[in-house]
């Protein structure tokens, strides 16, 4: 199991270190640091590092490497599974997942580290039973604290730890009822120079806010849930109704938490909604080369793309970037060679285009390879996946919540090809 | 001055409200200054102090002086402090265990408390302490949270388990808590369960022999009944465990797969992944006609493609499985083949597993959009991917015959961009389709040559100069591309060399005329001025060929080479199977057998995929056919003709039934007959090899004495020995002469001397019982003491007649290496008691290591070069084995005998080196390499072990095995 926890920041040092066993010389990160100095990137330091005694499975999060340490087989996915559930936990309490704000709360952080882990076991990692156990700091409290002197440790044991819902506790009160869903996708795709399509898949998820008093009983029906044939539901999602009715019924947990994540493969005909044209040439023997881009709104069910922000990697050999945006700034970094347009709106009447001409170096050969065109956008109030809720229903308490719905389709990655 | 210290203020002021204002202290008196805060009556300054210490604790400092202060605000009701408390005990206590102790009485009374909460949290921070002294305390504590009413401290005692079993293996079993633990899995709570069985699983890791986990229907029920209830963690400690049951049939198979199929759409991408594993593993067992076989095949793509959309480091783990599932079931990601397309901001090492991933499940349906995104890949800007890419094309052409030319046709067009490394790499793989595809493609050799001077890599130079020589008669000018290479030759790297000998020899056999000059140059230039071995030896045997028979040089040279296959990069089928069932593991991410990670040899459980229910050719199944024990037919006794077959190249495993049981009279007498025959045969002075006896001894298991009155086979070994060694022949296991173990002076009368002996896979302990009292001897019975491989009785010491006065009785009794396991010194020590009708009588002994050498234990030759590179060499040990008047061939037949495998022999100047390896029943893999240089009668030996510690013991066989 999970022997060791250490946090290494962006310049290297190690900040924070916790043993669930017996304690681990620092030095093992030794490894670690070897690896990070190999990447190229720090995206790129491989996930799982072999040392001689030892395994160090790392993620990278917030500019954060958070590097386990293991010393029998673990399953290494239950190692990343759970150090992003520290991750987010980190970000519940602080708001922010950052070296300082890891620093200010030391204490809390091992607290919370001590009770998510018992001898590598995970022990208690549902924010909400967490929430009970070690409330989260924040000034007022810190005030209050040290004026009456109470604590910011639980005395009582969560209710929610043993129950049959073990991530709802009970006795919530609101005085306003409300039920919000989020559905929001995100497509990733990959468009080739002719602009036709080679993979696009969408991934969705549905985030939920629930504040209801006492124990709701909700479900939430699709009119048309046949799309959703690969789904990974929350635990509190009663799998057998969804088998048999396709209707999601479950206990929600307090607060926000997301219900469920789904995915539309390629096979289903997945919409594109921005189409870019694109002349990138340049030519042997030439210090100039040609740049062109225009985007424009494709299938997007007459609703806005918003927030487009056009990014290129342009070859090394490229020296700068002369070009005139119709609507929108642009920015070329000579150093890194990065491209960005942030174009903001597409109106379809007027499109948005980035025209001009990029200066090589002086007897540089022509560069081998095309940029590729990474595209970000939203769209508001639009699943593009056709994805609809049908209705959402309470049993179980006798008020009567607020409800509301909203969709969301933004860019995942989304490339285009030149 | 002034304005400093106000801004010092300041500062503090301002960083009051967070935690980091702990860190801002640096004056002398720290220590002193937290001292006397932790001994404050104001219980806010005490929990600020304790504060300030944890936060010390955390950068490093050394805060331990401060223990006593620190235990003393233990006896607190706030929680917190408590907590914090305990922090500082779990970090500090080890260096201060006398100090330590002061904590006990507060655990065991915080144990009593009424809040569960507490209680939970004492049991859980007591087992942290790994302190001796502590842990004595620790039981009764454990003993009552183990049966509390409360399930949150049942939970929480059951891990404590696990960790006492970590500082104090004995005591917890002494204790009696693992069959507490065991019957925890049987609890009402689910997440009690799930605790229990990660317990379980823990400890059940450092013992591997040991039935911790004893799965059974009823159990494998309750564990899929907690499944549903338990959280995503406890989930996959089931799932991990459920994987290592093995299903009656294959309704019980559908019956749990059905079961585990809803935990394919859990958040949790670990519990996916250990579903996952469980229906592969599962599924096996499934007829494949049966609908829901097809069913379960269709559910098992979605979540592995979902498992894609995550975060990139769970896409890595998740793609290094799917590329083991891809070659085990290609067809549950057939039509997948667009997810694993590469983005060209994914990561390096996801972009490599895709590309891999991609040529697997290649075929011709789809060829064309791979080889379309392939040819994108190459010209992307990351130079090991561009690589990866290129080879990529090339595989795709060697696996897809009807894409071969539009591949090589890409290829060309790579070349054309003149791109450095893409043209090398492309060389080096149209070389390989070359051997795929014979007399093909060569009207691409033109565009080859024009690359000849840009090519610096020593692996894209060979390919080309292979090329070159192998399409030498159509080449013009190879005798002068072939002669450019020449110039440099001793700059070149072997690999170069070698081929560059290879390809002008080539050529002189394709066009002798012009060419003499050339090859006779290469021949000097390998033989006389190089120093390397490989090159000269090839150079040599060239030379000779070619001055002796320059036909038969044409037959040696230009013979037909096999095809190459795409298969050359697949898994093992075997390692497939074992990594299989560790989906989600470690071994998985790294494709080597799980024995070749956990340290030393903890944990080694070879797994097998269930045969599929209903073939009746499931015995051929790897591990069925070795280990043999119930489907081989009891009364089977080899024909005679087989028996002689047996006899002559003594194949040590005749298909006898392992179980000890009495044989049919038929065959004793069979074998009585053979026995005969022989002792009449080696009565005279032939002087037989031992190893026939042993052979022949391996056929009946046990021999009770008491047929016949006869001395056993076993007996008349003993004499057979004397008669002196073997002659050609390939030896058998070599039993030790029986040395005496009691001697009747100690044992009221009875004397026992013994030996032990492998045959045909069972280990059998040969003794023979002296009666030298006055009265008769009845009611034997054997017992051991737990020993270091497990060893024990496998049935009852068989003396059927009463011992009279003056007789002696031969007795084998088989033994098994199930029993309980405990490190002895030495390792290979065995303490037995004898008992009859007197007394009980105990004696010690030494088995040879040998005995425990079992028969499948003849590693893959690819997995012993992985293995012995990853041993670390710490683990190697020397030794010399002195007077061994041997052949290296008869000395690997007589160490074969001993189940002392080579698996491969190279001989380098006149030295031969033998590449052997052992397996033990442990599981124990054993790997040597052995020197033996022509007319020195001493061998060098090297072993490698994961345990070193057997090194020794495995010298000692060799040379016992050797030298008799």
């Amino acid at each position: 199991m999970i022997h060791s926890l250490f946090l290494v920041n962006a310049s290297g040092d190690i900040f924070l270190e916790k043993h669930w066993k017996s304690v681990v010389s620092r030095s093992v990160c030794d490894y670690f640091f070897e690896a990070l100095e190999r990447a190229t990137e720090p995206e790129n330091v491989p996930p799982v590092i072999p040392t001689p005694h030892h395994y160090l499975i790392n993620v990278l999060r917030h500019r954060i490497y958070f590097v386990a340490v293991i010393q029998s087989e673990v399953p290494p996915l239950f190692v990343i599974e759970f150090l992003h559930r520290v991750v987010d936990t980190f970000q519940d309490y602080f708001g922010v997942c950052t070296e300082a704000a890891i620093k200010d709360n030391v204490v809390v952080v091992y607290e919370l580290l001590e009770e998510m882990l018992d001898n590598g076991f995970p022990l208690a990692t549902e924010s909400n039973i967490l929430k009970e156990l070690i409330k989260p700091p924040t000034i007022l409290r810190t005030v209050v604290n040290t004026i009456t002197g109470s604590t910011n440790v639980g005395e009582q044991l969560p209710t929610g730890q043993l129950s049959v819902v073990p991530w709802r506790r009970t006795g919530v009160k609101y005085t306003n009822n409300e039920a919000y869903f989020d559905v929001v996708e995100e497509i990733d795709a990959i468009i080739d120079k002719s602009g036709s399509t080679i993979t696009a898949e969408i991934q969705g998820v549905v985030d939920a806010c629930v504040k209801l008093t006492g124990m709701p009983d909700l479900t939430l029906s699709f009119m048309n849930p046949r799309l959703l044939d690969d789904v990974s539901f929350h635990p509190c999602v009663r799998f057998k109704r969804w088998e048999a009715e396709r209707i999601l019924s479950f206990i929600p947990p307090d607060g926000n938490f997301r219900l469920l994540s789904y995915h539309v493969s390629s096979q289903n005909l997945v919409a594109i909604p921005v189409y870019v044209k694109h002349n990138i040439s340049f030519r042997e023997g030439s210090s100039q080369g040609r740049f062109e881009l225009t985007l424009g709104p494709k299938q997007t069910m007459g609703k806005a793309v918003e927030s487009v922000l056009v990014s290129s990697q342009l070859p090394r050999g490229v020296l700068n970037a002369n070009l005139n945006a119709s609507q929108g700034t642009y920015t070329f970094d000579p150093v890194t060679k990065l491209l960005s347009w942030d174009v903001g709106k597409i109106n379809p009447q007027k499109l948005p285009s980035l025209k001009g001409s990029v200066s090589l170096q002086a007897g540089a050969f022509k560069p081998d390879e095309n940029p590729t065109i990474n595209i970000q956008f939203k769209i508001q109030q639009l699943a593009i996946s056709g994805l609809k809720v049908n209705r959402l229903d309470m049993y179980g308490e006798k008020y009567k919540p607020f409800k509301g719905i909203k969709y969301m389709t933004k860019a995942g990655k989304f490339q285009v090809r030149t | 001055m002034e304005w400093a210290s106000q801004l010092c203020e300041n500062r503090g002021l301002g960083s009051k409200m967070t935690d980091s204002k702990y860190f801002t202290t640096t004056k002398k008196g720290e220590i002193f200054e937290l001292k006397a805060e932790l001994n404050s009556d104001k219980k806010e300054k005490k929990k600020e102090a304790v504060k300030k210490v944890i936060a010390s604790m955390t950068v490093g400092k050394d805060v331990s002086a401060l223990f006593p202060d620190v235990v003393n605000c233990m006896q607190t009701d706030n929680l917190e402090l408590k907590k914090l408390v305990y922090l500082y005990l779990m970090n500090y206590a080890k260096s201060q265990p006398d100090m330590a102790i002061m904590a006990v009485n507060t655990f065991v009374k915080d144990c009593e408390d009424p809040n569960p909460l507490i209680r939970a949290l004492a049991v859980r921070t007591m087992g942290c302490i790994r302190v001796d002294k502590i842990t004595e305390y620790l039981c009764e504590p454990l003993r009552k949270c183990l049966k509390d009413e409360d399930p949150y401290v049942r939970k929480t005692a059951a891990v404590c388990v696990a960790k006492l079993h970590d500082i104090n293996a004995q005591l917890v079993e002494d204790q009696g808590f693992l069959d507490t633990l065991k019957d925890l899995i049987s609890d009402s709570n689910p997440m009690v369960v799930a605790n229990a069985v990660a317990a379980l699983s823990e400890i059940a890791e450092s013992h591997p022999n040991s039935n911790l986990l004893d799965l059974n229907p009823q159990t494998i029920n309750k564990l899929l009944t907690a499944l549903n209830e338990c959280t995503e963690w406890g989930q996959i400690f089931i799932l991990d465990c459920l994987a290592n049951y093995t299903p009656r049939d294959d309704r019980e198979s559908q019956s749990i797969c059905e079961r585990v199929t809803p935990r394919l759409s859990h958040a949790n991408s670990a519990v996916v992944l250990s579903a996952v594993k469980v229906l592969m593993k599962f599924m096996e067992m499934l007829p494949k006609d049966l609908d829901y076989y097809g069913t379960l095949l269709k559910k098992l793509a979605p979540p592995l493609v979902t498992l894609l959309s995550a975060e990139p480091e769970l896409q890595y783990v998740a793609l290094r499985n799917i590329n083991l599932i891809v070659q085990k079931r290609p067809e549950i990601l057939k039509h997948e083949m667009k997810v694993f397309f590469v983005k060209y901001n994914d990561p390096i090492y996801v972009k490599l597993e895709k590309l891999d991933i991609m040529i697997r499940l290649a075929s011709q349906a789809n060829i064309a959009q791979v080889l379309a995104e392939l040819k994108e890949y190459a010209t992307e800007v990351d130079v090991d991917f561009v690589r990866k890419a290129v080879r990529a094309i090339g595989r795709c052409a060697i696996k897809v015959e009807q894409s071969a030319e539009r591949c090589v046709s890409t290829l060309l067009d790579l070349i054309q961009t003149k791109v450095n490394y893409v043209v090398q790499e492309a060389i080096v793989v149209i070389k390989d389709i070359f051997r795929k595809y014979p007399n093909k493609y060569e009207s691409v050799i033109a565009t080859l040559c024009e690359n000849l001077d840009s090519l610096d890599e020593p692996e894209a130079r060979a390919a080309m100069i292979w090329i070159v020589g192998e399409y030498a008669e159509r080449i013009d000018n190879a005798d002068e591309l072939l002669e450019s290479f020449l110039e440099g030759f001793h700059d070149e790297s072997t690999q170069v060399q070698l081929q560059l000998l290879t390809a002008i020899v080539k050529l002189f056999l394709k066009k002798p005329t012009e060419t003499q000059e050339l090859v006779q140059q290469v021949l000097s230039l390998a033989t006389q001025d190089s120093d390397n071995p490989d090159l000269r030896d090839r150079g040599y045997i060239y030379w000779r060929l070619l001055s002796t028979d320059p036909v038969a040089a044409k037959e040696v040279v230009l013979a037909e080479k096999p095809l190459i296959s795409e298969e050359t990069d697949l898994i093992e089928p075997t390692l497939l199977e074992e990594l299989i069932c560790h989906i989600g593991t470690l071994a998985s991410v790294y494709h080597k057998p799980p024995s070749a990670f956990v340290e030393g040899s903890r944990g080694v459980q070879h797994r097998r995929i269930p045969p599929r229910a209903g073939s009746v050719e499931s015995a051929e199944s790897p591990d069925v056919g070795q280990s043999g024990s119930s489907e081989a037919p009891p009364a089977v006794i080899p024909s005679q003709g087989d028996l002689l077959g047996d006899l002559l190249n003594l194949d040590l495993a005749p298909p006898t039934s392992t179980v000890p049981s009495v044989q049919p009279s038929m065959q004793m007498g069979a074998m009585d007959l053979l026995g005969g025959g022989l002792d009449s045969l080696l009565g005279g002075d032939i002087g037989g090899s031992p190893s026939m006896g042993a052979g022949l001894g391996a056929a009946p298991t046990v021999m009770p004495a008491a047929l016949g009155g006869a001395p056993a086979v076993g007996g008349g070994l003993g004499d057979l020995f004397d008669l002196g060694g073997g002659v050609g022949m390939p030896t058998g296991f070599y039993v030790v002469p029986k040395t005496m173990w009691l001697p009747a002076m100690k044992a009221k009368g009875l004397e026992i001397s013994g030996t032990f002996a492998r045959r045909g896979g069972i280990i059998q302990m040969d003794m023979s019982l002296t009666n030298k009292a006055m009265s008769v001897m009845t009611d034997f019975a054997i017992q051991f003491n737990r020993n270091s491989f497990g060893m024990a009785p496998a049935g009852p010491l068989q003396v059927l007649t009463p011992l009279s006065p003056n007789q002696t009785i031969d007795v084998s009794l088989p033994l098994s290496t199930n029993g309980p396991v405990m490190k002895m010194e030495p390792l290979n020590n065995l303490q037995v008691a004898v008992k009859n009708n007197i007394d009980v009588f105990y004696f010690s002994c030494q088995f040879p290591l040998s005995l425990l050498f079992v028969e499948d234990g003849k590693m893959e030759r690819q997995v012993f070069l992985a293995t012995w590179k990853d041993i670390p060499n710490d683990n190697e040990a020397q030794f010399q084995i002195k007077d061994v008047h041997l052949n290296s061939d008869a000395a690997s037949n007589k160490l074969q005998g001993s189940n002392i495998f080579t698996i491969a022999k190279r001989t380098v100047e006149g030295q031969d080196m033998l590449y052997q390896s052992i397996k033990l029943t442990n599981s124990i893999w054993v790997l040597a390499e052995m020197r033996v240089q022509t007319g020195n009668p001493n061998y060098t030996l090297s072993i490698k072990c994961r345990a070193p510690e057997v090194c020794q013991f495995v010298y000692q066989c060799y040379e016992m095995v050797l030298k008799n």
